[in-house]
């Protein structure tokens, strides 16, 4: 089934009666050349470039609850390509050209909406630190604008300019970036795997790896034991207990991060927003509702909820932000689970047990990943050499002191 | 959460900083090599369940405690004073 404006109109006018599942709802072969673990964005997506790019057709996908129940259908969507180091930059860039084209590569309506991100800034050496992010943004081929405080007036005269403590000086502006449906981001890449061979397994947990002679040779599930030529792991918050499993420890803690969204308002906000001085982050959705977050709660969690202090944290971030945000209600709130890793930064590499390969540490950041994370596990899985943009993103890169911190606030995953 | 603090009794963990892993407390040896210090900075066993870390009582008596608690549910089982933990420890290895 393919989609179009026709196709809609048509189903329009005929009762929408000709619609069919997005995916099919396969049992499990016995084996499979690759088993992805972990049906999320980044393991669908590694399914979806692994047939389309990579010509495998073997492959199927064990997703332990339903689809989209993981951090892919939790995040606040924002994709953007604004990182400032070597290891990161390009990837990320990469990623924002391939959420450029993946509608029109998936043939679905991801809602991908390039309305631009704002990341203000209060002080003299904020300004100088964003110069120089900028110009690293635009070496890496990505767009990046500097903006005063009049520049920053023009497009949202209503912000708190003169904050007494924290003043809005100016702001870091990436046109290109902004946010995607992020289930549909999910249904995209499910169903065009789908179409392309890969079966999509659900209520499927895995419980444990066979490994014999330190060579992978399947996973064992709640559904039975399905051989593998290669086990691509990309279970995002659950990496540690995945990985346990084969016997390995990981440079990564699981924490919970919370997000917020308003009632439905109107259109008050076209792109996202970010407090430079506390962190608080907002755009608006197409229903109307605010949706916004900030810290993690900072203490280890596989609770998918979080506490009220931090409700309070972010709150006060978004009226010393944008006052006005006090009078809208707020209506919902849920947490997700995510692997903080000790720099902050992803890990996508090979495993010390042969054929067993590794996507994690995604931290808060890995939804504007998933297109790249995808074709960059993908390369690897395929062809066991790393993605170009992706060669940073090795396991030991800890022991030889290689970490890619943001940040600069070394091994303390709460910080990152 | 409430911390039950051995000495201050119930407090908010918002007084509280949060460092992680008790496991920290047991540096390992200078002579230990490289190796051994990068397991000890860098990996972390990051359980689904019970789990002793350490938090820090910074805005209150500046002791530095081992909360035991359930990262699946955030109950939290109890609290001792990090010093006492290692000081047990210590005697444990003598
Ligand atoms: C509140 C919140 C806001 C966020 N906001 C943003 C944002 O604005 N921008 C951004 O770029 N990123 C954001 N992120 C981060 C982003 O959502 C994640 O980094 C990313 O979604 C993780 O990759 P994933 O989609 O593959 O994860 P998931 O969707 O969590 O996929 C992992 C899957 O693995 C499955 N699994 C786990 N264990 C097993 C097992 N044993 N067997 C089988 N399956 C298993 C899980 O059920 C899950 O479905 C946010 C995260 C949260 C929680």
């Amino acid at each position: 089934m393919t989609f179009s404006g026709f196709r809609v109109i048509r189903e329009a006018l005929t009762g929408h009666k000709g619609w069919t599942p997005l995916w099919r709802d396969p049992d499990p072969q016995p084996s499979y050349d690759i088993v992805i673990v972990g049906g999320g964005g980044h393991g669908l997506a590694t399914a979806y470039h692994l047939a389309a790019v990579f010509g495998q057709a073997r492959v199927a996908v064990l997703e332990k609850g339903y689809l989209g129940s993981g951090n892919i259908g939790r995040n606040t969507t924002i994709i953007r390509s604004n990182y400032l180091l070597p290891g990161n930059q390009p990837f990320y860039e990469f990623s924002m050209k391939l959420w450029e084209r993946m509608e029109q590569d998936l043939n679905f309506n991801a809602m991908v909406s390039q309305r631009g991100i704002l990341n203000l800034l209060h002080t003299d050496a904020q300004r100088d630190a964003y110069r120089r992010r900028g110009n690293a943004m635009l070496l890496s081929g990505a767009d990046a604008e500097l903006l005063d405080q009049a520049g920053v007036r023009r497009m949202y005269p209503w912000l708190n300019f003169d904050n007494a403590r924290f003043p809005i000086k100016g702001g870091l502006l990436q046109r290109r970036a902004g946010t995607a449906r992020h289930d549909g981001v999910a249904w995209g890449y499910a169903r065009a795997a789908d179409q392309r061979g890969v079966d999509i397994i659900q209520n499927c947990e895995v419980t444990g790896f066979r490994i014999e002679g330190g060579r992978v040779l399947g996973v064992e599930t709640t559904r039975g034991y399905i051989g593998a030529g290669k086990v691509g792991v990309a279970a995002a918050g659950s990496s540690s207990r995945v990985m346990a499993l084969a016997g390995l420890r990981l440079p990564i803690e699981s924490h919970v991060l919370q997000a917020f969204v308003s009632e439905g308002l109107k259109p008050v906000i076209d792109g996202v927003i970010t407090f430079g001085a506390g962190h608080f982050y907002v755009s608006q959705s197409d229903k109307g509702g605010l949706v916004f977050g900030g810290d993690i709660d900072g203490y280890n969690s596989y609770a998918q909820r979080g506490n009220l202090p931090v409700f309070e944290d972010v709150l006060e971030g978004g009226m010393a932000l944008m006052p006005r945000i006090g009078r809208a209600r707020l209506l919902r709130a849920w947490g997700g689970v995510m692997d903080m890793s000790m720099d902050g930064s992803p890990i996508i590499d090979r495993t010390p047990v042969e054929g067993l390969y590794l996507n994690a540490g995604w931290c808060y950041g890995g939804f504007k990943a998933t297109p790249a994370s995808g074709y960059a596990f993908a390369h690897l899985l395929a062809t066991d050499t790393p993605h170009e943009t992706a060669t940073a993103y090795r396991l030991d890169r800890f022991a030889r002191g290689h970490v890619i911190d943001e940040k600069g606030v070394g091994a303390t995953p709460n910080l990152h | 959460m409430l911390i039950p603090h051995p000495l201050l009794g119930l407090r908010d963990a918002q007084e509280f900083t949060y460092l992680g892993d008790a496991a920290l407390i047991d540096r390992p040896d200078p002579a230990a090599g490289e190796d051994a210090f990068c397991d000890y900075v860098f990996l972390r066993d990051n359980p689904a369940g019970v789990h002793r870390e350490l938090w820090y009582h910074e805005q209150g008596d500046r002791s530095w405690l081992v909360v035991t608690r359930n990262t699946l549910t955030h109950e939290i089982l109890g609290a001792e004073l990090a010093r006492d933990v290692a000081l047990a420890r210590r005697e444990g290895r003598a």
